[in-house]
């Protein structure tokens, strides 16, 4: 069976997109030259016009994608760096996400902002290392952040199809997972639906992105020493599956979320928070994040210290476990 | 090329229907500051009075199928765009019949159906949705022009001028309509802008002009020319028209009495009145047709906004998104 790296699934959804949809073009810096490798071979296929190289202009370039919205057209945002996230913060939330309340419903914006390579990128210190997913999902912005190449390519597709903004995330730690792939079974992910990435009796782990690879290691060292771990994977961070997670935690009873996010209001404390008010836990939940108020700095002990790693995850697990 | 040279006055159907178009625009305003004071619009407004004949003529100068954007000072521009002044009154009073239901209020006031794109609240920020629109409708075959509304002091925002750049860099057909009142809110332009508002236009390779924005038909022929530049794929135009605010930024600023006109000043510019000079180009029958034609409409659109029903409280995120899993 053929294997379909993360990176290479997200390239197809844009070619496929390309292919069935006139109206779906793809902007951002250096995308002609595919620098992150995302839009390889697409500017040969597509044309200049549909494969859109910008200036250095972030702002304007969201707001440009806005405009192309509103007149019809499926604009996809690549953004090679995840704090330019925080340059067009405006530009998605305060505009793209607002249009359709605001104007009572007259228009729709179907603008699919990606990022390739969010989070620690290992050694890009303070201002490139960011994760900031719930930013987005706290405003209410449609957020995806897919943990495997088939989901990659299916939530990809998903979300340009979708008549709302939405951001995906593409890890950084994430693109170089591979995965067997018959390419006539890859599919459309709906948004807002997680799944169980491996199913458990003892507790439910939720893992975001890159992260449910290391829950699925845990899970299995912990196999070995009697310990059933459910790792849930809710895929889209906002909306998020409620149901898909209820389900799980009325088997497992336990619950510990690993979350690359800064700890305070992170998406792991809004998790909690669910579990608080609607689950009946038999041990207090534990959350694995990082720090409150985290930058990741550059050394690469200090980067790797900030990270919620497997050891934590062991640890919270184990927490919960021991707590009657 | 000078601003003189940019086209020809329109023919008399053009004189009057501008004069149609800023006197309609006066007195929606008038009529709608007098319903900030009882509290049927909440919130307030910033009102257009004194700068009705850019929104006139520049609308003027569109076919139906062009497209604008707009400010937090957007009534004039989507009055003289064709919406219902009943349903655009409804929308200031926060009413279910308004032109956004009652969702977005005076600085968000759109109207897809007549190409209002959507007033803007964040300075600036509608020049760069206005371009992308026109690419993509050019894209798409058609040859709509988009037109960006903004003030002067949208000049110093950096996303107005990259989507300068990016309008120019790809020939874009959008034009920019600078409303240069004098003021950003209380700063003067004068200790806001370093240099030249045209020549920072001109630095992104479009032609831009200063005209007399007081003249509706001034501004029509400017922007007659504009249009036209634009629809032939030359790419975009900028026209800074010199105007006054003749009220209050918003019309909270009374009551927080601030102080940074003259008034002097005020009515040195209150006396070059757009209205008063457009009007003085009709007889005084045709102006008394048109004058009461407009009180007729304005006051079917009172009765119509001040009778509709208030929004559903149940529904107050209805609309947030199109489509929801």
């Amino acid at each position: 069976m053929p294997k379909l790296s993360y990176l290479k699934a997200m390239n197809r959804a844009l070619a496929d997109s390309l292919d069935s949809d006139p109206s779906v073009f793809l902007l951002g810096e250096d995308i002609r030259v595919a620098a992150s490798n995302l839009t390889a071979g697409l500017l040969s296929r597509f044309g200049p016009e549909r494969v859109l190289d910008t200036p250095l202009s972030e702002q304007a370039f969201t707001n440009f994608a806005t405009g192309a919205a509103l007149a019809g057209m499926r604009p996809v945002i690549e953004f090679q760096i995840p704090s330019l996230l925080f340059l067009v913060f405006e530009q998605i939330v305060n505009q793209a996400h607002k249009f359709s309340l605001m104007t009572g419903g007259q228009c729709k914006v179907p603008v699919t902002y990606v990022v390739t390579g969010s989070g620690s990128r290992t050694g890009w210190a303070g201002q490139h290392s960011d994760h900031p997913y719930t930013l987005f999902a706290h405003v209410g912005v449609k957020t995806v952040v897919p943990a495997t190449p088939m989901d990659a390519y299916g939530l990809l597709v998903s979300a340009i199809r979708d008549d709302d903004p939405v951001v995906m995330f593409a890890p950084s730690g994430a693109l170089g997972v591979r995965e067997d792939v018959e390419f006539t079974t890859l599919a459309p992910v709906p948004l807002g639906v997680g799944r169980v990435a491996r199913p458990g009796r003892d507790v439910t782990v939720v893992a975001v992105g890159q992260l449910v690879q290391d829950a699925l290691a845990v899970a299995d060292e912990l196999a070995g020493a009697g310990v059933s771990v459910e790792v849930f994977d809710p895929r889209t961070v906002y909306p998020f599956d409620l149901d898909g997670l209820a389900a799980s935690v009325a088997k497992t009873r336990r619950l510990v979320v690993i979350d690359d996010s800064n700890r305070t209001s992170g998406f792991a404390a809004e998790v909690l928070a669910v579990a608080a008010e609607r689950f009946t836990l038999a041990a207090p939940p534990r959350r694995v994040t990082r720090p409150d108020g985290a930058v990741l700095p550059f050394a690469l002990a200090l980067d790797r210290a900030v990270q919620p790693g497997r050891e934590q995850l062991v640890a919270a697990i184990n927490a919960v476990l021991e707590d009657k | 090329m000078t601003a003189d040279d940019l086209g020809r006055t329109g023919p008399d159907a053009v004189t009057v229907d501008l004069y149609r178009a800023v006197r309609l625009i006066r007195r929606f305003e008038e009529r709608a500051i007098e319903f900030v004071r009882p509290g049927e619009i909440v919130g307030g407004i910033h009102p257009y009075l004194g700068q009705e004949a850019i929104a006139a003529a520049v609308c003027a100068a569109l076919t139906s199928a062009d497209v604008i954007t707009s400010t937090h000072r957007g009534h004039g521009h989507v009055l003289a765009r064709g919406a219902d002044p009943g349903r655009l009154l409804a929308e200031l009073m926060g009413r279910e019949t308004g032109l956004n239901k009652g969702r977005g209020g005076s600085m968000h006031a759109a109207d897809f159906s007549l190409g209002i794109l959507g007033a803007n609240a964040i300075v600036g920020a509608a020049a760069s949705i206005a371009t992308g629109a026109a690419w993509a409708y050019r894209q798409q075959g058609r040859d709509t022009v988009a037109v960006a509304f903004f003030g002067d002091g949208a000049m110093n925002e950096g996303m107005l001028l990259e989507a300068l750049n990016l309008a120019a860099l790809w020939r874009v057909p959008v034009v920019f309509v600078c409303e240069n009142n004098g003021y950003a809110t209380t700063m003067p332009v004068e200790s806001a802008v370093a240099g030249s508002i045209t020549a920072r236009a001109r630095a992104f390779g479009m032609p831009a002009f200063t005209i007399d924005g007081q003249d509706p038909e001034t501004v029509f022929k400017a922007s007659t020319a504009a249009v036209a530049r634009a629809r032939s794929g030359k790419g975009p135009m900028f026209l800074e028209c010199l105007t006054y605010r003749f009220d209050a930024h918003h019309t909270f600023e009374h009551r927080a009495r601030l102080d940074y006109r003259s008034p002097d000043e005020v009515a040195a510019g209150r006396s070059r009145d757009p209205v008063a000079i457009q009007g003085a180009r009709l007889s005084d029958d045709e102006r008394a047709a048109v004058d009461s034609q407009i009180e007729t409409a304005l006051d079917a659109a009172a009765e119509f906004a001040l009778g509709s029903a208030h929004p559903d409280p149940a529904d107050p995120l209805k609309y947030l998104y199109a489509v929801m899993p």
